[in-house]
C-alpha cells in the first residue's frame, strides 16, 4: 500500500458552521452564520422510552456530552414533575462543574489562545525577563526560569524537526499580533501546563460519571452511583479524597493561572474591549440546584435586557414559566419547512426544505430561537452579568479582579462595559471557571456532609403517568443556556426538541429578519487581510462555537476572496 | 503493554458510528485480557488525552473514506496514518487527529497506530447501520482480532455463534 490515500474522518462534530462575510473599506459590513448540516436527531428520539433520551442526547455533538444527558434527564424529571434525591443533585452538580472547568480551560488554552498567541514569536522570549514579568502578575509555582527555558528547548526542538505539529497553519506573524515574544513564551508555557491541568478535572468527571466521554450513571430521578464508605466499585471515600486533591490543583491552576492570564491578554488586546459586542440581551438560567425540587440554586441565572445590570429578570426554578414562556424558534430563514410563524419547542417542528444559500431568504440548518421575540446571547458573559448583576459575591469578586489587573497591566482603568466585546466573553469565561471551581469544592463538601448524615440515597423509582405530559430541562452548560423540552405519552417520547447554546448564538436572522449573536458580533470588525481572517475567527471563537469553524469572505461585489475552512 | 482499541464516530448518522458498534461487539462478545483497552470515544476529543497517552499501540476504528468501493475494509499502520487526518486552516478544532499530534507535542505519543476503517455507505441520520455495513461488521470485528493477534494479544470469543 505504498500510494498516498486521504483519510477522511467524515464529521466528528454537531454540524459544520459557515460563516460568511462583506468586508468594506477594511471592516464587515454584513455577516451570515449558517449551519451546514440538519440537525436532525430529535427525530430519531420520537418513540423511544423517555428514560433512554439522555443516552442518545448525549451523542448530539461530541463536545458537550455530559450536558445532553443532565438536560435530558431533567426535562423527563419536570415531564413528571419527579424530585432527585440530595446526594444525586450534589453529584450532578459536581460533573456539571468539573466539566465546565474542564470544558473552559480546554477553550481558552487549546482552542482560541492561539488566536492571540504567536507560537513561534515564543522561540525569541528571554526566559529570565519572561520570569520576572510572570513573577510580578502570580505566584504559580510553574512560572520559574527553569520552567520557561525547558519549554522554550522543547518548543524549539519541536519546530525544528521541521514541522509544527499540532501548530501548523496558525496565523503566525499576522500584523494582528501582538504579543512580546515574552508575553508569546509564557502563554505558551502555559498551554502546555494547562493540558497537564485539564486531566485533572477529567479524571473527576470521568469517576463521578463511571466514564467519559460519554458518562454511564445517569438515570431519569438519580443518579446511579452507588454510594458506600467500604465498597471498592462505588464511589468510597478513598475516590472522594483523591477528587478533592484534583479539585485543590484546579483552583491553583485557575485563580494563578487562568485568571491572570486572560487579564494580560485583555490589556494587551485592550482594542478588541471595543469590538465583537453584538446582541447585548443576555440569556442564563440558574444552576447547580440545592434542594430536591429544583427550587434553590448556588448559581443564579437570569435575563440582562440591554446590557442594563438594574433590570436583571431572575430566573428561579425548574417550573419558572417567564424562561418556559418565553422560548420560541423561528425557521424564516433556516432550510425547515416554516410558513406557521416562530413556535415554542413543545409544538416545533423540524421538517426539512433545503434550498440554496440565499443572502435575503433561507440560508442554515440552524433555526433561529427569541426569548420574547428578541435574539439573545448566551454563554458565560450572560451568566456572569446575570450573577453580577444579582449581587452574586464570589462572581464580583473575581470579575473586579480581573478588571483590576487588566487595568493596572494596560494603566488605565477598564470599566464593566468593556465585557460587552470579543476579549469580554473570554474574560467571562475564566471569571465563570473560578467561580465553578469555588463551587465544585462547595458541592464536594455538601455531599461529604449529607453522607455523613447518614444519607446515602442516590436512587428513587420513576413512576410514569398514563397520557400526555410535557416538560423541560434546562441547564447553565459551558456555552450557555442549553434547554431540552419533551412531550411524552404514557411514557413514549412523541415530540422532542434541543435548543442549543450554539443555536442561540449562531441563530440565522429571525422572523422578523434581525441578525443573531455572532452576525451582529461581527460588524464593524476589522480585517487587516482578507485572505487571512484571523479577526473574524477571534469574534467568532470567542463564543466558543460547537461546530467546525468555515469563514468566507466576501468583497464589497460579492466575489469570493478566498474560501478556508477551520477544522 | 498497553494496547487501546478505540471506536470512534457518530452513532447517530448511521455508518459514521461503526467505530462505536466494533466497541459494542468487542466488549460483548470477547474475554479482553487487562492490558487491552477498548474505548468507545465516540466524538470526543482532549477527553481522549489521558486514555491515549503513553499506550505502546493504538488500534483505531472508524468509517473511512479511501475512495473504495461501499464497505470496503482498510487498514492503514504507522506512517500511512498521517497524524494530520486533514488540511487545516487553524489549530482550532481539536479532534482525533489533533489528540494524537498533541501526544506528540508533550512526548506522550503511542508505540504505533493503526487504523482499522470500512468506506460509509449512508451518513444518513439513524442509530441503524446501513445494511452493507452492518453485513461486514463481524469481518471488521475480525480484522480488529486479528490486528491484535499480530500485537500478541489473544482474545477469545465467548458467544459460540458469532466465532
Amino acid at each position: 500500500m505504498g500510494k498516498r490515500i486521504t483519510i477522511d474522518p467524515i464529521t466528528r462534530i454537531e454540524g459544520h458552521l459557515r460563516i460568511d462575510c462583506e468586508v468594506n473599506n477594511g471592516k464587515v459590513s454584513k455577516a451570515w452564520a449558517s449551519g451546514q448540516m440538519w440537525r436532525g436527531v430529535e427525530q430519531i428520539l420520537l418513540g423511544h422510552d423517555a428514560r433512554d433520551a439522555w443516552a442518545i442526547t448525549q451523542r448530539i455533538c461530541g463536545v458537550c456530552t455530559t450536558v445532553h444527558a443532565i438536560t435530558s434527564v431533567r426535562a423527563v424529571e419536570n415531564a413528571l414533575q419527579m424530585e432527585v434525591p440530595l446526594n444525586a443533585q450534589y453529584i450532578r452538580n459536581m460533573i456539571i462543574t468539573a466539566h465546565a472547568i474542564h470544558d473552559h480551560i480546554v477553550h481558552f488554552y487549546h482552542l482560541s489562545a492561539l488566536d492571540w498567541v504567536d507560537v513561534t514569536s515564543a522561540l525569541k522570549g528571554d526566559p529570565a525577563k519572561t520570569a520576572q514579568l510572570a513573577g510580578g502578575l502570580s505566584s504559580w509555582s510553574g512560572n520559574s526560569r527553569q520552567e520557561f527555558t525547558k519549554v522554550k528547548e522543547r518548543l524549539g526542538n519541536f519546530v525544528g524537526t521541521g514541522q509544527l505539529g499540532i501548530f501548523t497553519n496558525g496565523y503566525w506573524g499576522h500584523p494582528a499580533m501582538k504579543l512580546s515574544p515574552e508575553v508569546n513564551l509564557l502563554a505558551v508555557t502555559h498551554y502546555l501546563q494547562a493540558l497537564e491541568v485539564q486531566r485533572y478535572a477529567n479524571k473527576i468527571v470521568s469517576i463521578l460519571g463511571s466514564k467519559t466521554p460519554h458518562i454511564q450513571n445517569m438515570a431519569v430521578r438519580d443518579v446511579s452511583n452507588p454510594i458506600s464508605l467500604n465498597s471498592q466499585s462505588v464511589l468510597t471515600i478513598e475516590r472522594l479524597l483523591a477528587i478533592k486533591e484534583w479539585i485543590d490543583k484546579l483552583d491553583d491552576f485557575v485563580k494563578n493561572v487562568y485568571l491572570v492570564d486572560i487579564a494580560a491578554v485583555g490589556a494587551f488586546y485592550a482594542d478588541w474591549t471595543t469590538v465583537g459586542a453584538g446582541v447585548m440581551d443576555y440569556l442564563s438560567v440558574p444552576d447547580l440546584p440545592l434542594d430536591t425540587k429544583g427550587t434553590k440554586f448556588a448559581l443564579p441565572g437570569g435575563y440582562v435586557k440591554g446590557g442594563d445590570l438594574a433590570g436583571v429578570k431572575p430566573i428561579k426554578s425548574f417550573n419558572d414559566a417567564y424562561f418556559r414562556d418565553g422560548v420560541q424558534e423561528s425557521v424564516k430563514h433556516s432550510w425547515y419547512k416554516g410558513g406557521k410563524g416562530p413556535l415554542h419547542p413543545y409544538k416545533g417542528e423540524t421538517i426539512p426544505k433545503y434550498t440554496d444559500f440565499q443572502d435575503d431568504g433561507k440560508y442554515s440548518w440552524v433555526k433561529s430561537p427569541t426569548f420574547y421575540s428578541r435574539p439573545a446571547q448566551v454563554g458565560p458573559l450572560s451568566r456572569v452579568l446575570a450573577m453580577a448583576a444579582q449581587n452574586h459575591a464570589p462572581t464580583l469578586k473575581y470579575l473586579t479582579g480581573v478588571l483590576d489587573t487588566a487595568g493596572s497591566l494596560a494603566k488605565t482603568k477598564i470599566p464593566l462595559a468593556a465585557v460587552h466585546s470579543t476579549i469580554g466573553r473570554h474574560a467571562a469565561r475564566a471569571v465563570s471557571c473560578a467561580v465553578q471551581v469555588d463551587e465544585l469544592a462547595h458541592q464536594w463538601q455538601l455531599l461529604i456532609d449529607n453522607i455523613g448524615k447518614g444519607d446515602t440515597a442516590t436512587f428513587n423509582k420513576p413512576v410514569f403517568p398514563k397520557g400526555e405530559v410535557s416538560g423541560v430541562g434546562f441547564h447553565e452548560a459551558p456555552r450557555g443556556v442549553l434547554s431540552h423540552w419533551v412531550v411524552l405519552d404514557d411514557g413514549k417520547i412523541t415530540n422532542y426538541q434541543c435548543v442549543v447554546p450554539t443555536t442561540w448564538n449562531a441563530a440565522p436572522r429571525n422572523e422578523g429578519d434581525v441578525p443573531g449573536p455572532y452576525e451582529s458580533s461581527l460588524l464593524n470588525t476589522p480585517v487587516a487581510d482578507p485572505e487571512r481572517p484571523l479577526e473574524v475567527l477571534r469574534t467568532v471563537h470567542s463564543f466558543d462555537p460547537c461546530l467546525a469553524c468555515a469563514v468566507h469572505v466576501l468583497d464589497a461585489e460579492g466575489k469570493p476572496v478566498v474560501q478556508v475552512k477551520a477544522l | 503493554m498497553r494496547i487501546v482499541v478505540l471506536g470512534v464516530g457518530n452513532i447517530l448518522l448511521s455508518d459514521e458510528g461503526v467505530g462505536v458498534r466494533v466497541i459494542e461487539k468487542l466488549q460483548q462478545d470477547f474475554d479482553l485480557p487487562p492490558d487491552v483497552e477498548v474505548i468507545d470515544g465516540g466524538t470526543s476529543g482532549m477527553e481522549m488525552l489521558e486514555d491515549l497517552s503513553c499506550a505502546d499501540h493504538i488500534v483505531i476504528i472508524d468509517a473511512v473514506r479511501s475512495g473504495s468501493p461501499p464497505a470496503t475494509i482498510v487498514k492503514l499502520t504507522n506512517e500511512q496514518v498521517p497524524v494530520f487526518f486533514r488540511t487545516k486552516l487553524s489549530p482550532h478544532q481539536i479532534g482525533l487527529s489533533d489528540v494524537l499530534a498533541t501526544l506528540e507535542l508533550i512526548g506522550e505519543q503511542p508505540g504505533g497506530v493503526t487504523v482499522i476503517g470500512i468506506e460509509p455507505v449512508s451518513l444518513e441520520t439513524g442509530m441503524a447501520l446501513s445494511p452493507q455495513v452492518q453485513t461486514q461488521l463481524p469481518k471488521l470485528v475480525e480484522s480488529v482480532v486479528e490486528e491484535l493477534r499480530l500485537l500478541g494479544i489473544v482474545v477469545n470469543c465467548i458467544v459460540p455463534e458469532v466465532a
